[in-house]
This record gives structure tokens, C-alpha cells and sequence, in this order.
């Protein structure tokens, strides 16, 4: 899988290494403010109200 | 590296069933390497080519695509279950901060506005700043601004007030709900509390001091003369706890104002629920007289 991404991406070593940097931050960006947001309620350790 | 080079041998080994057993002595797998296999490999069939041989065969390959892949799969989902480890414990306090920051200039700056005559109870909209509390037990400065609202949302932002709860300083059961772990854990060290501790609410005009129940004197919680325990642990269902009358049935009607506090129990998990109870300690003062606040802040 990482293989194909480093071979699929343009450029010479530099270049592919700069935009794999790109990439992770990217994905984690993703991550950070969209993906974990949206996961966190169906976690349980957050429930701190008492409920019927 | 390393590791590829073992596969490629081990590979070479399956799929390639020709070299024949006495060409091949060296059957210790810890001195299998590339060399090796190149040397029985070309003792073998001196006409294939190495190179040709790796080409070839596409089941080998295939496999060795497909366990690498999950391979990756898995260290990656590794990383992701890091990295939301990350985002729980460092970025919700970062974020937490910031919105309380926000929260405690807007609230102040709505006080400052509003003339005395305007602080009859205006309808609260959720997630709208409601009070701020400050528990003296769990640092001098402590103070979080409450939210209106015990969403999800709303509790990301601080401690959240149940919204059919009473109001600061109302006969009843004030009841806020916050968080133990994650955004900003206003109430992580709530199992701190001794009976007798104050609590103090501050609304736009006046401070309410709440103490703890219990029995300041031996620290037990469980004998104060209401019945009520000052600090109790009980399931998430238990929604008496929040009751007019805290632990009373639904329809008692309360003759006292209190104050409940919830959270999860234990820390990192929601098993079971952290109760704290207070009793509303003497009468609101006007923030007009005490403008820094009541003595009880600054106590212990």
C-alpha cells in the first residue's frame, strides 16, 4: 500500500518525500477535526450526566 | 529491508519446486539469505535468471502483496488508535481552554451590561453561559464556566446545567454535569472534596455558597442530619440523584436549595457515576457588597 503511494507520486526522492510529509499531515488533519469529532459520541468514556 | 529479503527467500522456497533437496544442504533457517538462495537457485537451472525466476511467479507474489498489505493495515490502524489517544487527552483540554477563555470574557462582559433591574431569569438558550463555578478545594483559581445544557456539545465547552434543574440559589436541586477526562476535565479531581467544602455559584448579580454535606468534623459524608451523602458513587441510571430533593422520590417537594454535581466514575471510564451534593449555605450575597467574592473562596 505504501509502496504503491511512493510509487505513484511524481517527482524524484525529494520530491515524493515532501509530499508524503503533505500527505500524513493531511490525514491527520482529516482526522483531528473531522473524524474524531464525529466518533467520539459513540464512545463511551464521555458520558459523565445520569440518565434514564 | 531485512525483513523482505527473508520473505523473498522463503517464497523462492515454495513456489520454486525444483532445485532438488541434495542441492540444497543449507536447511538452518537463520543463515537462509539472499546469497544462499542465489547459489541454489543457480545450481539448479542455470539457464533461469534470478530476476526472471522473482517475475514469474505470480502466486507467490500475490501473496506476499496481500499479507504486506495487511500488514500496513494494521500498523496504520495502530497509529489512528494513537493519534485519537492524542486528540483525547491534549487537543480537547487545547480546545476546552480556548472555549472557556471565550466563554468566561463573554459571560463577564454580558454581566457588565446588563443593569440590575434586567436579571430576572432571561430564557436560557443551550450551550449559552449560565454561571461560573469555582471550587476553591480544587485549586484557588478554579473556575469553569457552566453551560446551559447537558448535550454532547454543550459539554465540550464546560460543566453543563441540567436544564430542568433548579437555578442558582432556587429551593430545588441545582445540578451540573461535567466532564472527569477530556475537555479541559473541569471535574477530574472531584473525588477530592471533604464535607463542609465550599462550592460557590456566581451569577450576574450575586454569589451562592453551597458546602458539601457530611460531617466536616470526621470527614464522613454519609451522616449528615438531611440523609444526604455529601459524595456518593452510583449507576448511570440512578436519576434520583438529581431530584428536587437529591435521593428522594421524584414528588418530594424540597424545602432546601442544593446543589448536585455529576461526573463519570472511574476516571477513563463511564461504569458508574461521581455524585457530589452541597446545601446552599446561608443567603446569596450581592456581588454589589462583595465584589471579589465571598471569604468562603478563598478558604482552606
Amino acid at each position: 500500500m505504501y509502496g504503491w503511494i511512493w510509487r505513484h507520486l511524481p517527482g524524484g526522492t525529494a520530491g515524493k518525500a515532501l509530499l508524503s510529509l503533505l500527505l500524513v499531515l493531511a490525514v491527520c488533519a482529516l482526522l483531528l477535526f473531522v473524524v474524531f469529532p464525529w466518533a467520539e459520541p459513540f464512545l463511551p468514556f464521555n458520558d459523565v450526566t445520569v440518565d434514564g | 529491508m531485512r525483513e523482505t529479503e527473508t520473505w523473498d527467500v522463503v517464497d523462492t522456497d515454495t513456489w520454486d519446486e525444483a532445485p532438488d533437496e541434495a542441492a540444497y544442504t543449507d536447511t538452518d533457517p537463520d543463515t537462509w539469505d539472499a546469497t544462499d538462495a542465489d547459489t541454489w537457485d543457480d545450481a539448479a537451472d542455470e539457464t533461469a535468471p534470478i530476476a526472471q525466476v522473482r517475475d514469474d511467479p505470480p502466486a507467490g507474489e500475490r501473496w506476499r502483496t496481500v499479507v504486506r498489505t495487511i500488514g500496513e493495515l494494521l500498523v496504520t490502524a495502530g497509529i489512528i488508535v494513537l493519534l485519537f489517544v492524542v486528540y483525547e487527552l491534549f487537543v480537547t483540554d487545547l480546545l476546552n481552554g480556548r472555549r472557556q477563555n471565550d466563554l468566561n470574557q463573554q459571560v463577564h462582559e454580558q454581566w457588565s451590561q446588563e443593569t440590575p433591574s434586567s436579571s430576572s431569569p432571561r430564557p436560557q438558550v443551550p450551550g449559552d453561559a449560565f454561571a461560573v463555578l469555582h471550587i476553591p478545594r480544587l485549586g484557588e483559581d478554579y473556575q469553569r464556566v457552566v453551560v446551559e445544557g447537558t448535550s454532547h456539545a454543550a459539554l465540550k465547552d464546560g460543566p453543563g446545567h441540567y436544564s430542568d434543574s433548579a437555578q442558582p440559589g432556587e429551593v430545588g436541586n441545582l445540578a451540573i454535569a461535567g466532564h472527569r477526562t477530556t475537555y479541559g476535565s473541569p471535574f477530574r479531581d472531584l473525588d477530592l472534596v471533604r464535607p463542609g467544602d465550599p462550592i460557590v455559584v456566581e451569577t450576574a448579580d450575586s454569589w451562592f455558597v453551597y458546602r458539601v454535606l457530611g460531617d466536616p468534623a470526621t470527614g464522613d459524608f454519609d451522616t449528615d442530619p438531611s440523609g444526604i451523602k455529601g459524595l456518593e458513587i452510583v449507576t448511570p441510571e440512578d436519576v434520583q440523584v438529581i431530584n428536587p430533593v437529591p435521593d428522594a422520590a421524584a414528588g418530594t417537594p424540597p424545602t432546601h436549595a442544593y446543589l448536585t454535581l455529576t461526573t463519570c466514575h472511574p476516571r477513563f471510564s463511564a461504569a458508574q457515576r461521581l455524585i457530589v451534593h452541597a446545601e446552599l449555605d446561608g443567603t446569596p450575597i450581592a456581588k454589589a457588597d462583595m465584589p471579589d467574592g465571598p471569604p468562603a473562596l478563598t478558604e482552606g
